[in-house]
């Protein structure tokens, strides 16, 4: 069944307190090549049977309504992945 | 149904509440979400202050007869997706918001997790995220009450400083600058962190309002501070010695029934 990928991330001039934590922990591990890291989300929504341009629609309302605060987050890609 | 001091004078808390003597009839609409924690404690700070509460579950459809509103703090729903983000859609928070947001501008009082429902409602400017340092954070916190005109700080003075509890993980204030630079130039900046700011709050913001002043949101627990004995002045809550008293959250609520009855300010 298909999926809608809704990919969130925190807005770019808001501090990603998450993944400053992150970024302090690579190195711990041997990991010396990151000099920074942003933590987002994914989300897959299935969907019965085939994506509309409807249902996609719906997707992206609901990615800007409830998958993320505009205030502190964008919404960075919106896709259909088939199977 | 009344509660009196646990331990204590029980006249110091009816003093601190004198202006609000009579107000019985005042119902004050205390939420609950699965999972708030501190209902029980919002609904004991209004009869407290001299107030009748009035429990309301998050999946009623009418608002019933309340007088004002106080979204306590806790969880909701798991806080899964974004704290406060999946309450904002409750049957009840439509008919909040738009009693806020209606002429009679109902006064509602968002604490902790009820703030940042407040901020996903849109019902006030920002967000909230994580604490800058991590770490969930519980402590005595000195509060400067920057506007005393609104329903719910009407019986503070203008520059008063407080000392009630404050507990979260998810506190950090944030908007963009010409938000804030809004709420500071049209005084809805309504508490302020002072000494210490516990969670990298933009300029130290601790709670705003809307511009007409009925709703108000803030971090810390003015419900934890309203009874002798029980309070951030105590001693008791592992911080002593901060110059706070006991009682300092109960003035939110004399406030708000004393505005109810068109009382002192």
């Amino acid at each position: 069944m298909p999926r809608i990928v809704v990919d969130v991330m925190p807005k770019p001039e808001i501090l990603d307190p998450q993944g400053k934590a992150i970024v302090g922990a690579l190195p711990r591990l041997g990991f010396n090549g990151f000099s920074a890291v942003r933590q987002g989300k994914r989300f897959e929504l299935t969907v019965d049977g085939e994506v509309t341009d409807a249902i996609l629609a719906q997707a992206r309302e609901a990615a800007e309504t409830l998958l993320s605060n505009p205030v502190i987050e964008d919404v960075v890609n919106v896709e259909v992945v088939e199977a | 149904m009344t509660d009196l001091p646990l331990i204590g004078e029980a006249a110091a808390v009816a003093a601190h509440a004198s202006g609000a003597r009579g107000l019985a009839g005042a119902r004050i609409g205390v939420v609950t979400f699965p999972g708030t924690l501190d209902d029980r404690d919002a609904a004991r700070a209004v009869r407290l202050a001299g107030g009748t509460p009035v429990p309301l579950w998050h999946a009623d459809t009418q608002l019933g007869d309340v007088d004002a509103v106080v979204i306590p703090g806790g969880f909701s729903y798991g806080d899964y997706l974004r704290a406060g983000a999946i309450a904002r859609f409750a049957p009840l928070m439509s008919k909040i918001i738009d009693a806020a947001n209606s002429d009679a501008k109902l006064p509602v009082l968002g604490i902790c997790n009820g703030f940042q429902i407040l901020t996903e409602s849109h019902l006030l400017p920002g967000s909230m995220i994580k604490n800058d340092h991590l770490k969930f954070i519980c402590r005595d916190q000195v509060l400067r009450v920057e506007n005393n005109s609104t329903d719910w700080t009407g019986d503070y003075d203008a520059g008063q400083e407080i000392t009630i509890p404050l507990k979260n993980q998810d506190g950090q204030y944030i908007a963009d600058e010409k938000t804030l630079d809004a709420l500071e130039a049209e005084g809805r900046v309504v508490f302020r962190y002072v000494g210490f700011n516990p969670n990298g709050s933009r300029r130290d913001i601790a709670g705003i309002s809307n511009s007409a002043g009925n709703v108000v949101g803030l971090m810390p627990h003015p419900e934890h501070a309203v009874e002798v004995g029980f309070g951030p002045g105590s001693g008791l809550s592992g911080s002593a010695g901060n110059g706070g008293t006991d009682t300092d959250g109960l003035g939110f609520f004399t406030s708000v029934l004393n505005k109810l009855v068109g009382g002192a300010k």
